[in-house]
């Protein structure tokens, strides 16, 4: 547990340096005043899902019908979804009474017992690089934070002595290609590139064969955004997959969604449509730092048993964490 | 993965058939389908509670229970409680003064700054002078950003060096718009989370010092329960005057929408659809309700088609296809008329069950592919266009560098030309062809 000082919000005067705490933050834009954090990274609100629930079943007194209720609503409230809500409830409902509960606080333990075990079951949380070189590639939407994610997973895995390379095989939105070579010149990793506009199988082709040739660990392919109801779309992501497929058998070894904690039940159908064209491995639930619970994302593990692997938990590089089932749901039902 | 809700209650529906009586249990079942649907579009829980309190009320008062067709009935009392909470009325900005400052607002990755560009579009459509002004000073290459946006559809771009802070950038845009005689400005904002007092606070000092006529909120149509939240928040400390829903060409139901406006009262805007600079529409209440309930968006696009098709055009072309008539010429029209439509896929998207098709004519677009025939059929001859039998080897190899392509290209157009006035001969036979399908034959789909 460790709690970052808050900067006052005064502006930078214009040419100043960076401010404090010193930040990995590129040099062409200003880092943000800080912002404290704690746990896994999360920060913990009073007013969030965790004190609702406490509220509801924190007292000793008997769980009854209307608990069960008020817990249904609790995790609607957090994006879990009507569906999944349902199904946690019963299966909470069923551990209660095999294990004789009787106060709310047995109730709690249930709930929060499945649904850590729901998550451990499918491998929440676990994420191995593998032998070198590992190819990763990102897909979501747009807007859910790839470009800064792959940043973030790349500082990590270069902190822990990885050779690494960026790849930007997000050749279509305006400046994707810029935001990817600032942050690999602040990382002071190699970024594989072409031109914009350019086909993005052939910047992952590029890609893997640079892997291959300098003998890096890993290579973090970043893509353009897509919806996935897009099918034309689509279709490039799985050819870009079997770009990938076809230079290096058993690669790309991770396909990483990310998935933004903000989103609501569309999580459920991207997590679908992404798996369906490019075979996800696991994902990424980003902007934990704001009220969202990213509940949606317990929906796409139970349902579609893709493990959650990593957590987006702020701005700074450092906020990227192996996803922790206890963590998050310890902040789930945190005061 | 998700039932719509009017095939919920279609499913009601069946089962109340050929009942004498509908008991108020029926009501109650109708209403849990209700209460999930609402549920699985995003719309708040809160807000769906109130919703679901007075559709009962009104279903009752409606006598419903004793009604031919209750299904049916419910889900027009739905429509119409949606349409209503959705708002009448459009927000038409109010950029009166001069310059009129608009200032864009939300979450990271809503989408604020392709909104920015889609709008400078828009308003020089109106016969605005707009500029464009940076303030994203913290995402690295959001400047870039809006600068390659700004180049690609001729709007200025105001920026300002590395390490000017966003209010700086603010207020100096006002300036250079003011002595350009430039009367609109957009301002850009970086994304931040509503719980993020300090950049809040950059934000209300903003808004004091460029003093926004229209600050809108920028927000995912994707977003879940925490909607309410977030507008509350930024309305609580900015003068919000209006929302915009993004990706609204995604498959989201976009219950935001609803949950913001019940909440705070906010009117939508407009809606942003897609990644091209044209894609945003203005808000209408009853479409937003059909989607909501699942109901596709039939309306949205036989506008579309009405306001880019020249009438007149496409009847001549139909005319001679009849005839057996249709030249390169005509083809070369039908491209056009296409392209002025903006985005296929996501027209054709708009027709419920149609995803395959949008994205193969899509596809085309994005590739170049139409651009290539274009060009193609640009290198030719009238006499040609009108005649392509005409066009022997060296002809080919004259258009063929003509264009920029290959011979082979070009003998893969004509051929496939050749075998779609086949196919539209078997149609002209019966009923019409449909727009775009000989399209698909050419471009080899």
């Amino acid at each position: 547990m460790f709690r970052r000082r808050r900067d006052p919000p005064t502006p930078p005067a214009p040419g100043a340096a960076v401010p404090e705490p010193p930040s990995l933050m590129p040099p062409t834009t200003m880092a943000r005043p800080a912002r404290g954090s704690d746990g896994m990274g999360l920060r913990s609100r009073p007013s969030g899902f965790g004190a609702r629930l406490r509220a509801i079943l924190g007292a000793g007194a008997p769980a009854s019908e209307q608990t069960w209720d008020e817990v249904e609503e609790a995790l609607i409230a957090a994006d879990v979804g009507a569906e999944t809500t349902l199904a946690l409830v019963e299966a909470a409902r069923g551990r209660f009474a095999t294990d004789g509960g009787r106060s709310g606080d047995d109730a709690r333990r249930a709930l929060t017992t499945e649904i850590r075990d729901r998550l451990e079951r499918i491998g929440s949380g676990r994420f191995e690089l593998g032998a070198a070189p590992a190819v990763i590639l990102f897909v979501g939407v747009n807007g859910t934070g790839k470009t800064t994610t792959i940043a973030k997973l790349a500082h990590r895995l270069v902190a822990d002595g990885h050779t690494v390379a960026l790849a930007a095989a997000d050749t279509f939105r305006a400046a994707a290609i810029e935001q990817l070579r600032i942050w690999g010149d602040q990382l002071g990793v190699p970024v594989i590139a072409q031109r914009s506009g350019a086909d993005p199988g052939a910047v992952a082709f590029d890609a893997v064969a640079a892997a291959e040739a300098r003998g890096l660990d890993a290579v973090l392919v970043d893509t353009a955004g897509r919806l996935q109801n897009k099918q034309q779309l689509m279709d490039e992501l799985a050819k870009i997959r079997r770009v990938i497929e076809r230079r290096l058998p058993d690669q790309p070894r991770h396909v990483l969604l990310v998935l933004d904690a903000t989103t609501g039940q569309n999580g459920l159908l991207q997590a679908d449509g992404f798996s369906r064209e490019a075979g996800v491995t696991g994902i990424v639930l980003t902007k934990l730092d704001g009220s969202a619970k990213g509940g949606v994302a317990l929906g796409v593990a139970d349902r579609l048993g893709v493990p959650i692997v990593f957590a987006g938990v702020g701005e700074e590089i450092g906020d990227l964490a192996p996803f922790d089932p206890d963590a998050y749901v310890e902040w789930l039902f945190a005061e | 993965m998700f039932e719509s809700l009017s095939a919920r209650l279609q499913g009601i529906t069946s089962r109340l058939r050929g009942k004498a009586r509908i008991t108020e249990a029926d009501l109650d079942v109708a209403l849990r389908e209700i209460r999930l649907a609402l549920l699985e579009a995003d719309v708040n829980f809160k807000v769906v509670k109130d919703f679901v309190a007075r559709v009962r009320e009104r279903a009752i008062g409606a006598d419903v229970l004793t009604g031919l067709n209750p299904g049916q009935q419910i889900v027009k009392i739905v429509h119409d409680e949606l349409v209503a909470v959705l708002g009448g009325e459009r927000h038409d900005l109010s950029l009166d003064r001069r310059p009129a400052v608009l200032m864009m607002v939300g979450l990271q990755g809503s989408g604020k700054t392709t909104t920015a560009a889609k709008l400078a579009v828009r308003l020089r459509k109106d016969g605005r002078k707009p500029l464009l002004v940076a303030a994203d000073v913290y995402r690295p290459a959001a400047v870039d950003q809006l600068v390659q946006l700004g180049d690609q559809v001729g709007v200025e771009v105001h920026t300002r060096p590395v390490g000017t802070p966003a209010l700086e950038v603010a207020r100096s845009g006002l300036e250079v718009a003011r002595q350009r005689g430039l009367d609109v400005v957009i301002l850009d904002t970086a994304g931040r989370l509503h719980v993020d007092e300090a950049m809040m606070d950059e934000l209300v000092r903003i808004t004091g010092a460029v003093t926004p006529s229209e600050t809108l909120l920028v927000v995912d149509a994707m977003t879940g329960q925490e909607s309410v939240k977030v507008a509350e928040a930024f309305h609580a400390r900015l003068p919000v005057t209006g929302l915009v829903l993004t990706k609204m060409d995604g498959d989201a139901r976009g219950g935001a929408a609803l949950s913001i406006r019940s909440a705070t009262g906010l009117p939508v805007a407009f809606l942003g659809t897609g990644e091209r600079t044209d894609g945003l529409e203005p808000f209408h209440p009853d479409r937003l309700a059909q989607r909501i309930l699942g109901m596709g968006d039939i309306l949205s696009f036989v506008e579309r088609v009405q306001e880019n098709v020249d009438q007149d055009e496409a009847e001549r072309a139909a005319e001679r296809l009849m005839a057996n008539r249709f030249t390169l010429e005509d083809f070369r029209e039908q491209i056009n008329q296409i392209k002025k439509m903006g985005p296929i896929g996501q027209l054709v998207g708009m027709i419920p069950g149609a995803g395959q098709m949008a994205g193969a004519a899509q596809e085309a677009v994005d590739s170049g592919q139409m651009k290539r025939l274009e060009a193609i059929i640009d290198s030719m001859t009238p006499e040609e266009r009108r005649r392509p039998e005409l066009i022997k080897a060296s002809r080919r190899r004259r258009i063929a560098l003509g264009s920029g392509t290959s011979t082979a290209e070009v003998n893969r157009l004509l051929k496939q030309f050749a075998e779609m006035q086949k196919m539209m001969r078997s149609f002209a036979g019966g009923k019409m062809p449909r727009l775009g399908g000989g399209l698909g034959a050419l471009l080899g789909r």
